[in-house]
């Protein structure tokens, strides 16, 4: 049977987390099917075009804007009745919509899956990442979440789906959108990023997160932080990495006046390369860093902002 | 205004959990258990509402063995009002808590769900979506902040590119998130107090709902551990591996 992937986007592109569901999609089937709902008519046809997907199901109106859970869910469950398998990247869009439209088709949600065993077989990691279980699915549509992470994304290019509407648009009295405050940068957004900095409960404040930026700057990289650094304000909750904020695996990831709490070690622990900079020697946070420099912030990175 | 909070006994944070040597199954065997931490902001934000006068009865619920009543009792002691057991095998999946949050729902009518978005055990982040999707009602999930207008709530939700608000009608389910308060601990004379609130028991296979499960575990392992670093002396030294060694700038 066909596989439907929940694309995730902005109204003007497709969110790069949908490349990577896509790849898990093709562990499972080779006839994927992308199911894009939005405000906007030409990007049904943008998704047309990327790798792996051979039909896009549209479906355009005004009312789809912001995606709320209470229309796309019930829209999702009359889609997915002639699918196996309904694909959603494991971010906040798809953790928000995907449980809802599982519960609507009776169907017990794989969540975060990191591994694609067979048809019905998942591996998703659980207790903060400290054991991971592999899991067997017995429902005949099977709802799944994708860890971003643990697949290499597909393409935007090089497919030619043929593009279908989908009209039976579910309207929503129950819930509406009020105003949304995204984080403007220059800097690639933390999932995508090649090289990150993250800053800890040992930055002290947010003024001294310039420290970690002029390095960002220099290095192309993303700016996080530990759950302590947001819950002081230091910066905003979208910079959270962790078992409950963001799971990132850059190529690089710099972690600066950060203990190494199991919960922030899920959110980081599959980067390629990792570099620990804390002034106690003790710190966890060592037992998984490629480099560790024992240090105080305070003199190590205006250094490191000096020479690299 | 009735506030439900269905809460969850889930092994303590600090805890490192490992697998059982036969790998079927995570080892819980003489663990700390605790109030999943986002159900204890749950239970706090139920609380704050109750102290500004805006709700007038607090009902704290949990599906799970008779252990559960552990944490029930420190919902009590935080404030809840009273509580609901509903006696299931250990660790149903969050469908059939989902299923059975619902007939209770149905039973008590409040104007307000809270729970927390995800339980620290399986990490599902699935029970309050579900719920919603069952009981036909709107869902404010990832809340850090939310605010009661009449029959409506504005809830403010950690996205993943910042913040979103949206408005909902009551009744409603709202999951938290970490920023959404700080909860309290429990004082002394209130675990006292709480001890003579009424914990009232059901059996899950009363509820008329469908119990089996859908899904199996079938092994429990390890994830693949790093290979320990290196520590290096200086920031000098750090830039030449970082740069001839791990090719990784
Ligand atoms: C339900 C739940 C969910 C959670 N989810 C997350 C999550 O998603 N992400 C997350 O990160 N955490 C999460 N946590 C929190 C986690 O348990 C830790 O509390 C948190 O990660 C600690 O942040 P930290 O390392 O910045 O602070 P701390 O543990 O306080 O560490 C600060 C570090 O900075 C070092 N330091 C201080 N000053 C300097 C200096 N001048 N120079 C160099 N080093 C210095 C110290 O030696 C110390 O190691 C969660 C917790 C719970 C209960």
């Amino acid at each position: 049977m066909s596989i439907l992937v929940i694309a995730e986007h902005d109204n003007t592109g497709i969110r790069p987390s949908t490349l990577n569901t896509i790849a898990a999609a093709k562990l499972l089937g080779d006839d994927i099917h992308l199911f894009v709902a939005t405000n906007n008519s030409e990007l049904p046809n943008s998704a047309s075009t990327i790798e792996s997907v051979s039909k896009v199901i549209s479906s355009v109106d005004d009312t789809l804007e912001h995606q709320l859970p209470e229309a796309l869910a019930p829209m999702i469950k009359e889609v997915a009745t002639s699918y196996s398998h309904v694909l959603a990247p494991a971010t906040t869009f798809g953790k928000n919509l995907m449980p809802r439209a599982s519960a609507l088709l009776d169907s017990q949600q794989i969540s975060d899956i990191s591994g694609v065993i067979d048809q019905d077989t998942f591996k998703r990691p659980i207790y903060a990442g400290s054991c991971i279980a592999t899991v067997k699915s017995n429902d005949s549509i099977k709802l799944i979440t994708v860890r971003a992470t643990a697949f290499d994304p597909v393409q935007l290019s090089g497919g030619s789906a043929a593009v279908e509407s989908f009209d039976s648009v579910v309207s929503n009295d129950k819930s509406e959108f009020v105003n949304e405050e995204i984080a403007k940068s220059d800097r690639p957004e933390l999932t995508a990023a090649d090289v990150i900095i993250s800053g800890g409960r040992g930055m002290q404040s947010g003024d001294n997160f310039h420290l970690l930026e002029s390095i960002a700057d220099k290095l192309g990289a993303a700016v996080g932080a530990s759950r302590a650094a947001v819950d002081a304000g230091f910066v905003p909750n979208d910079y959270q990495v962790g078992q409950t904020g963001k799971i990132v695996a850059p190529n690089l990831y710099i972690a600066v006046g950060i203990s190494g709490a199991i919960q922030h070690l899920a959110g980081m622990k599959d980067s390629k390369v990792i570099v620990a900079i804390n002034k106690d020697e003790d710190a966890p946070i060592f037992q998984v860093a490629d480099y560790g420099l024992v240090a105080d912030l305070f003199n190590a990175l205006p250094e490191l902002a000096d020479k690299i | 205004m009735k506030i439900l909070v269905p809460i969850k006994r889930v092994v303590d944070y600090n805890v490192k959990v490992r697998p059982l040597s036969d790998n079927s199954n995570v080892d819980l065997n003489n663990v700390k258990m605790a109030v999943n931490p986002f159900c204890e902001i749950a239970v706090e934000e139920a609380v704050r509402l109750k102290e500004s006068g805006t709700a007038t009865e607090i009902i704290a619920v949990t599906v799970g063995t008779s252990a559960s009543q552990e944490q029930l009792r420190t919902a009590l002691a935080l404030g809840c009002d009273r509580a609901i057991l509903i006696e299931s095998e250990e660790n149903p999946e969050p469908l059939v808590i989902a299923k059975a949050l619902a007939k209770i729902f149905e039973e008590e009518n409040p104007d307000l769900i809270i729970l927390g978005k995800q339980a620290i055990d399986g990490d599902n982040n699935q029970t309050g979506q579900m719920l919603s999707a069952i009981l036909d009602l709107p869902q404010a999930t990832f809340a850090s902040k939310l605010v009661i207008e009449g029959q409506t709530a504005n809830v403010t939700r950690e996205i993943d590119g910042g913040l979103q608000t949206i408005k909902v009608n009551l009744p409603a389910i709202v999951t938290t998130d970490l920023r959404l308060n700080e909860p309290r601990y429990a004082s002394l004379p209130n675990i006292m107090k709480a001890k003579k609130k009424e914990l009232a028991t059901k059996n899950i296979n009363d509820l008329g709902i469908d119990t089996s499960a859908r899904t199996e575990i079938i092994s429990v392992e390890l994830p693949p551990q790093r290979e320990a670093g290196i520590k290096v002396e200086s920031v000098d030294e750090l830039i030449d591996k970082l740069k001839n060694e791990a090719k990784a700038i």
